[in-house]
């Protein structure tokens, strides 16, 4: 399935992450993913979130640049090749994965992977149809 | 006290005020004979060459710009055609884009003596061995003080810029006794001679350092640490080069050699001729420049001048430091640097319509400038992916270079959090304190 995923701005400065976790955690925003890409001058946090856009409005209001973009959430059995197949099928259709990351449910079994791709619509279409998107379960983040 | 020219040097003032009276006049009716837009300026004025009967006179000719040389690149302000021109020099202009400026053989051959002056006055003679580690090419430090050094017959070592090590094998193997290049590079090769316990093996003497501002306490240190006697030289390559002016033995202010250049300070905001002694912009006109010749150019820096007689016998007037600027240029590793550049840059590189707020901070460490440009980042400038991002950053470094020469550190910075004063962001930060 696609999902919304926020990107988040870090200037390499002390202070920086924890002024953006603190103001999600004083507003009520619940995390679900979260991994963070950094060079030597500056990060890109990227979130998983239950209120997108409400995030976005609390980071913008405190001077912090915030991009909303559509990822592809799947559920993967929790076992070894769970991910590798997926990575295939994409592979074998030329869709190139650009980051991901993943992490585990409560789901017993299931761990789910966030991943962009060159074209997010058309790998959703592509897993759909190969019968590999386990459809997520109501609150699936949660587990 | 020895002497290049000893009759034009040491030349009485109202004798030295007649010749440049007669080299104006001629100057100006060559302008306006042969630059449109210098000739445009006067008619504009009701002006004629004629119109100029006294040195005074000159406060009614219209000023010159840099701006000029951009609006009318690359030949525009040129006085002679160019089968008589026989070399260009290039600098970075406002926008970018570089003015040019080029020399017949008699300006090569008066640039030549104008740094030869002052090598004679330090009593440099043939017997000298000259390094030169200005950057030679466009830039016009290099060619300057080499042509001055092969007119005294000293040998050269035209070493051009960089690489430390070789400068300091140089200096030692070929028992260099004169070293030209840019204070902060003097100061750099003085630690490094020092780091490597060379310094007796140093035959040097003097040095000849400029194109960058220096204050007494980097003079002290250079003289400390190399061993020699420090001299400043000022020039433009506007008005010729380095060698407009430079000091003497007595370092007492740098001397204006006013038989090719007439100096003027004015008010920088209403264009007024200061009276003598005052403090405000230096303005040139070369009297004898051919191929590319100025009249009343705004230096925009910021000094006083001094007529009183100097101890070395020579009665040219003499210039003190820069103490600024009329306008917000700066000196980085000898390079000029104009704020509306980076903005230009940032504007192009952005793909947005808003040039992004940014701010310059410049700095000296370890003896060379460090230049940092930090820019705000913005929903335009800012993607998901770290390669787009750092593409961005690649991409406003390369325009940077290629636009001023140099080489900034740019960094993204949050948004707002760049200072700001009554809403309006300081551009230029200078920690280096050199006034």
């Amino acid at each position: 399935m696609i999902t919304k995923q926020l990107s988040v701005f870090v200037e390499n400065k002390k202070g920086r992450l924890s002024a953006i976790l603190n103001c999600l955690a004083e507003n009520g925003i619940d995390l679900s993913a979260l991994s963070l890409a950094d060079t030597s001058e500056f990060g890109v946090l990227r979130l998983i979130v239950n209120d997108p856009e409400k995030a976005k409005a609390l980071l913008n209001d405190i001077g912090v640049i915030v991009k909303i973009t559509d990822v592809l959430a799947v559920v993967l059995d929790d076992k070894p090749g769970g991910a590798a197949k997926i990575i295939e099928a994409l592979s074998q259709n030329d869709i190139s994965v650009e980051y991901m990351y993943a992490f585990d449910t409560k789901i017993t079994g299931k761990a789910i992977m966030v991943a962009k791709t060159d074209n997010v619509k058309a790998a959703d279409d592509l897993l759909i149809a190969k019968g590999l998107a386990d459809v997520l379960p109501p609150d699936g983040f949660k587990g | 006290m020895s002497y290049l020219n000893k009759d034009i040097e040491t030349m009485p003032r109202e004798q030295l005020k007649e010749l440049q009276l007669e080299r104006l006049q001629k100057q100006i009716a060559h302008c306006y004979e042969r630059v449109e837009c210098f000739r445009n300026r006067m008619d504009e004025k009701g002006l004629k060459p004629e119109d100029i009967q006294s040195l005074e006179d000159l406060a009614k000719v219209p000023f010159s710009y840099k701006k000029d040389l951009r609006d009318y690149y690359p030949f525009g302000l040129f006085a002679e055609p160019l089968k008589n021109v026989v070399r260009f020099h290039a600098s970075s202009g406002t926008t970018g884009k570089r003015i040019v400026v080029g020399y017949t053989r008699e300006d090569l051959e008066v640039w030549a003596e104008c740094a030869a002056r002052m090598m004679v006055s330090l009593g440099i003679t043939d017997e000298d061995i000259v390094q030169v580690s200005y950057g030679y090419g466009l830039f016009t430090g290099g060619f300057g003080v080499h042509s001055a050094a092969e007119k005294i017959g000293c040998a050269v070592i035209p070493m051009s810029s960089g690489n430390t090590k070789l400068q300091i094998q140089n200096m030692v193997d070929f028992g260099a006794t004169v070293l030209c290049c840019t204070p902060s590079y003097a100061m750099h090769l003085g630690e490094e001679v020092n780091r490597a316990g060379l310094k007796d093996k140093l035959k040097l003497k003097y040095g000849i350092f400029g194109a960058e501002p220096w204050t007494e306490s980097m003079r002290a240190e250079i003289e400390k640490s190399l061993g020699i006697k420090a001299c400043d030289i000022y020039g433009l390559t506007e008005v010729i080069g380095p060698g407009v002016a430079c000091e003497c033995a007595e370092k007492a202010g740098m001397h204006i050699w006013e038989d090719h250049f007439l100096a003027e300070i004015i008010d920088p905001d209403t264009g007024e001729v200061l009276p003598e002694g005052s403090t405000g912009e230096l303005v040139f006109t070369s009297l004898t420049k051919q191929a590319f010749p100025v009249i009343r150019y705004r230096t925009r820096d910021i000094c006083r001048l001094e007529y009183t007689p100097c101890a070395c016998g020579r009665t040219h007037l003499r210039m003190c430091k820069p103490q600024g600027r009329s306008d917000d240029m700066l000196i980085i590793r000898g390079v000029n640097v104009f704020p509306s550049q980076i903005e230009e840059v940032l504007l192009k590189t952005s793909g947005g319509d808003i040039t992004p707020n940014y701010q310059i901070v410049v700095d000296r460490i370890n003896n060379s400038d460090t230049f940092d440009v930090n820019v705000e980042m913005s929903e335009a400038l800012f993607a998901d992916e770290v390669r787009s991002i750092e593409q961005i950053e690649k991409r406003i470094t390369g325009e940077l270079r290629s636009t001023l020469g140099i080489g900034a550190k740019v960094h993204l910075v949050n948004p707002k959090s760049i200072e700001r004063s009554e809403g309006k962001a300081k551009r230029v930060i200078d920690k280096r304190n050199l006034h």
